[in-house]
């Protein structure tokens, strides 16, 4: 099959971008999206011209590394699936695809499709770990943790940090990422005891990094492609609330 | 400690800072909101038992607590409870809306969204025009100012009377459809954002859609009951 494609070029975060087109053929429905990034690369680089700049790592799916918006959504059509793993035969023949980098305040664009994901790691910095010794590997069991709690901290572990959260947002907000990682840690034991300073700093950080607020429009889940729920932004919500209410906090 | 230090060293002024607390206060002033509007719509059924009735009402409002708090006191207390809520809401919504506008300054140039609705995107605006409804609902039927009868008390003729022009229904009819998705998205957007949703978002929604239709469905009998003769 053949595609076409309309790229974001933007030589560094200083310079003005633009949708450019390129016609790739001998495209098979079995290469995912990023091999067509490869293949469309590969000819440019013979012809001497710029390739085009992507993130990508694993290629399974579980790095997030790689993200973009395709036809205005966050990893493209296919849901729960980063770049990496969706694959062209969830396009037509002859189809015109947009591939656009995630757009934030708090992702600047690096070059083309690579934004600066810094922001994150701050967020990260802010709160997002355990303050407790780490020698060698506990014995399993050591520490009880009921089922279903371990199955919540475990479902918004699986978090990968891709940026498609911030990048669906209408607001530009990063709540489903913070959320995603204080619920992680709320729900384990070995998390409570910073508990609601974390949720404090974690949040003032996500707004000192000038993303949005979350106005509840379920873009986010929608598109992350590890299926984070909803649900977990009740939990940000509501100990943000109590770590406030009960000045616990700093 | 300057004195913006101080005010986010409270409570109040730590939750006013951060993007969820001003959620949190959107929703509790959006629930108060919310049931004066659900209080309002009950007591507007009166309508169909009456002149008696409504304008009755309207008067034995205005003599709650007449003793402590003088003829309308306590009407006066509502309101400006009512006017707190909604200038605390709009701010807050006005400043995310200025947040969220800064967070994303250059534009996708194609944007596909994939899960939210019409109720989501039309926040703001459907905001803005039930701010503008307010006043007019205000100088209409409150004030008398606007209204073609416009006799204060005689709620009833009042409400008749604006009822037999098309043009009122038409701006009525408007401005309830604006409040009805306005209570489908806030409803339950409220509750995730004080914490309260929990898992069971499905039927939050359902209870949202039915309370959204429910308000819209009492509001709006009486000016189709009037323009169809009906009442």
């Amino acid at each position: 099959m053949k595609v076409n494609l309309r790229i974001w070029r933007q030589a560094d975060a200083d310079q003005r971008g633009e949708l450019c087109s390129y016609e790739v053929g001998g495209v098979s429905e079995d290469m995912s999206f990023l091999e067509v990034l490869d293949t469309l690369n590969a000819s440019l680089v013979a012809r001497g011209d710029d390739p085009v700049a992507f993130d990508h790592d694993c290629r399974e799916g579980i790095c997030g590394a790689c993200g973009m918006m395709i036809n205005g959504v966050a990893h493209g059509p296919r849901r729960a699936t980063t770049a990496c793993q969706l694959h062209m035969r969830e396009f037509r023949d002859g189809a015109t695809i947009t591939v656009e980098p995630w757009r934030a305040k708090a992702f600047p664009v690096v070059k083309d499709l690579v934004v600066d994901r810094s922001a994150f790691d701050t967020i990260i910095q802010a709160g997002g770990y355990v303050t407790a010794p780490t020698g060698s590997a506990p014995d399993a069991n050591a520490v009880p943790v009921p089922k279903h709690d371990a199955d919540d901290a475990f479902t918004a572990a699986a978090c990968i940090g891709c940026g498609a959260c911030v990048a669906a947002c209408p607001n530009g907000s990063a709540t489903l990422f913070t959320a995603a990682k204080v619920a992680h840690l709320a729900k384990l034991p070995q998390g409570q005891p910073e508990r609601y300073s974390r949720v404090v700093d974690m949040v003032a950080e996500h707004d000192a990094q000038g993303f949005g607020g979350c106005t509840n429009t379920g873009e986010c889940t929608a598109v992350c492609p590890k299926g984070i729920g909803f649900d977990v932004i009740g939990v940000l919500n509501r100990d943000l609330l109590t770590a406030t209410l009960k000045r616990q906090a700093r | 400690m300057s004195i913006v230090d101080r005010w986010h060293a409270t409570r109040a002024g730590a939750l006013w800072h951060s993007s969820i607390g001003k959620k949190a206060v959107m929703a509790i002033t959006g629930a108060a909101l919310l049931l004066y509007v659900v209080v309002h719509m009950l007591s507007n059924l009166k309508f169909f038992l009456g002149p008696e009735s409504l304008d009755g009402y309207g008067h034995w409002l205005r003599s709650i607590a007449a003793g402590a708090l003088g003829y309308e006191g306590f009407v006066w207390m509502v309101r400006v409870g009512l006017l707190a809520c909604v200038i605390l809401h709009g701010v807050a919504a006005v400043q995310l809306a200025r947040r969220a506008r800064r967070a994303r300054p250059d534009r996708y140039r194609t944007r596909t969204r994939v899960a939210d609705g019409y109720a989501v995107r039309t926040m703001r605006w459907g905001g803005v025009i039930l701010a503008l409804f307010i006043v007019y609902h205000i100088l209409d039927l409150t004030t008398g100012t606007l209204n073609p009868h416009g006799v204060h008390g005689e709620i009833h003729a009042n409400v008749r009377a604006d009822f037999d022009r098309w043009y009122v229904v038409l701006a009525y009819t408007v401005s309830v459809v604006a409040l009805g998705f306005h209570i489908r998205h806030g409803l339950w957007s409220a509750l995730q954002s004080l914490g309260a949703a929990g898992r069971e978002q499905r039927t939050l929604r359902r209870i949202a859609l039915g309370g959204a239709v429910f308000v819209c469905a009492g509001f709006l009998s009486i000016p189709f009951a009037v323009i169809t003769g009906l009442s």
